[in-house]
């Protein structure tokens, strides 16, 4: 896991606060936002491949799991556009399902990160003083360890082999604590503000004024860090296949796809190029598209996509 | 500094030992535990499994073998494998070298390629150069590190046969220098690719940041050469922040090596740790959880301690 991260592709963009002006904020993000034309491709890309994925079964006649001996490694045809695998499926059968599950693990294993994150970071930057000083310290020791080693060791407890829920529990389980020390600080610079003085003035309650009146000022970067977190969950997924530790092997994701291509690297090279090529044109175009959030919502942070593999 | 090093040292101690207690506590939840392998084993009958458990201590609950665990260990002594019965402090001494060996070389390889090619994509904004580096930095990071280093044995290894598929020595030549070097050349590609990548951004959105200031308008204006401005003026402020980049991906050399080694079969510290926990070898998972900790801890302190040394407005208290 590489914890840095890569700073934006045209950080130099800036605003013109003439063209800005009188415009909603929305229009105002898409304005900064479709600038970037690696952003507008990328995001395009994402949606092919998550319609793709979602109307699989109406693309392809073929199911990705059932085995075919009769039909085993058969080289690209009209009948199998990218060949079969090693018990005879249909690789780009495979692929298109393969997308259900890593989207799907990317996209669920962000959403716990994410609320955890938030709801961490929030209420330790909010309570401050004992509060604060515990919770960090406990984001603290679990970021004390490289995050592949705990992972391994949590889905060392089930056996090895993981549900897609478990796994999608596991990567939000431990993929919260960065996100939870940039909402602290945000939290801890607004929550002195003069309208957050004037809520509590007024009476509101502790979770009304951090929810209704501290949060949604500090949104900017959990949307950026949101974005990376699909994608460095969707690599960490396929990194965890590969080493044998990831997602039953009979579940069709990309990972697997390519852990049990490894054999044939010689023979079949199509069946790693594949796989290999859409997760990384996947995570590719995601990056693409937290690189434009950032540069529209939070231009100044350095968030970026976890790296585990 | 010395004594601000120290300090930051001691305060570690309470969090490597929570460190300890929490993985251990983890461990000893995993189902089967280490005398599985011996269940379907007819020749192993069920009083012999509870002898064993009883020599290796596994009938006690976890918390009494941890306690015993750490009393060993601060007296010096890792334990023993459940596996081999090899001491852990002879399987790490084997193997973290190796991964030491690794990691020396791919941060080398990031840092020697990484920086100059950020710096040159600064001073050549938007050139071709410029935005072709960029694209690709970007899939260098995405790639997943398997999928490139599989890439790499097809085509180095397997069709040109330029260079060894694994391995650190070779079968069949007297292990040197060289052989080593010769093996070294793919997995370090793939564990530094990323932070190469990574770092090389980094520097280029750094220096163009520092090169818009004050300062090195001014020194242009004095009329030095480009070259000495960038070098001599820029170039120091623009590497502060990337030391401590460097030092918080020091830990994700570590955790990249596990991934590597699996790739590569390289003899150590992460296919160490793997096979640990395919056999719930607790006391060499224990061993390698708590090295890598304490490295990342130790990564942190040192980045810290150079971004002190570049910056002379750091005071340490």
């Amino acid at each position: 896991m590489a914890t840095a991260n890569l700073p934006p592709l045209d950080h130099e963009l800036e605003s013109d606060p003439m063209q800005d002006s009188g415009v909603s904020s929305f229009r105002k993000f898409w304005r900064r936002f479709s600038r970037h034309r690696l952003a507008l491709i990328g995001l395009g890309i994402l949606v092919f491949l998550i319609l793709v994925s979602i109307f699989a079964p109406f693309l392809t006649a073929y199911s990705p799991t059932t085995p075919n001996l009769t039909q085993v490694l058969l080289p690209p045809s009209a009948a199998h556009p990218l060949g079969t695998d090693a018990l005879g499926r249909d690789v780009l059968a495979r692929l298109m399902y393969g997308g259900r599950v890593s989207f799907m693990v990317g996209f669920f294993s962000m959403i716990i990160a994410t609320s955890i994150g938030v709801v961490w970071g929030a209420t330790s930057g909010y309570l401050g003083g004992v509060w604060d000083m515990l919770m960090m310290r406990f984001v603290d020791l679990v970021m004390s360890f490289p995050a592949i080693f705990l992972l391994l060791v949590v889905l060392n407890l089930t056996g090895t082999n993981a549900s897609v829920g478990l796994m999608i529990l596991y990567l939000g389980l431990f993929g919260w604590t960065g996100l939870s020390r940039i909402v602290r600080s945000q939290v801890l610079s607004l929550r002195s503000q003069e309208y957050v003085e004037a809520a509590r003035a007024q009476g509101a309650s502790n979770a009304r004024i951090l929810f209704k009146h501290v949060l949604p000022g500090a949104m900017a970067p959990v949307w950026v860090s949101a974005a990376f977190g699909v994608a460095g969950s969707m690599l960490a997924e396929a990194s965890l296949d590969f080493l044998g530790f990831g997602l039953q092997p009979q579940i069709p994701s990309w990972g697997n796809m390519l852990d049990s291509a490894e054999s044939y690297i010689v023979t079949h090279p199509l069946l790693i190029l594949a796989p290999g090529l859409v997760i990384t044109i996947a995570v590719v175009a995601i990056n693409f598209v937290g690189d434009a959030l950032r540069d529209a919502l939070d231009p100044r942070s350095t968030a970026g996509m976890q790296r585990i593999g | 500094m010395t004594k601000y090093a120290l300090q930051r040292m001691i305060q570690a101690i309470p969090l490597l030992f929570l460190v300890t207690i929490v993985t251990y506590f983890i461990m000893n939840l995993a189902p089967g535990g280490p005398l599985s392998m011996y269940l379907h084993n007819p020749h192993v009958t069920q009083s012999q499994i509870a002898v064993l458990a009883k020599q290796l201590g596994l009938s006690q609950p976890w918390y009494v073998r941890y306690f015993k665990w750490l009393w060993a260990l601060l007296h010096g002594n890792w334990g023993y494998s459940y596996f081999s019965g090899q001491p852990v402090i002879q399987l790490i001494g084997e193997r973290l070298p190796n991964t030491l060996i690794l990691m020396g070389a791919a941060f080398l390889v990031s840092l020697c390629f990484g920086i100059p090619l950020g710096i040159y994509s600064a001073t050549h904004q938007y050139s071709l150069f410029d935005y072709t580096f960029s694209f690709l930095s970007f899939f260098a990071w995405a790639m997943p590190s398997f999928f490139f280093g599989l890439l790499l044995q097809m085509i180095f290894a397997v069709k040109l046969g330029w260079l060894p598929v694994a391995g650190m020595y070779s079968e069949f030549f007297p292990p040197s220098l060289w052989e080593l070097l010769r093996h070294l050349i793919l997995p370090t590609t793939v564990l530094g690719l990323g932070s190469l990548a990574g770092w090389s951004r980094f520097m280029r959105s750094g220096l163009l940041e520092v090169i818009r200031q004050d300062y090195i308008r001014t020194a242009k204006a004095k009329g030095l050469k480009e070259r000495s401005v960038v070098l001599k003026h820029a170039l120091k402020n623009a590497l502060l922040p990337i030391v401590t980049i460097i030092g918080m991906d020091l830990p994700g050399f570590f955790g990249g090596a596990v991934i590597t080694e699996e790739i590569f079969a390289w003899p150590g510290m992460g296919r160490l740790f793997l096979s640990a926990l395919n056999d719930r070898d607790y006391p060499v998972q224990m061993a390698a959880l708590l090295i890598s900790a304490a490295l990342l801890i130790l990564g942190n302190l040192l980045a810290d301690l150079a971004y002190g040394l570049l910056d002379p407005r750091i005071q340490y208290n």
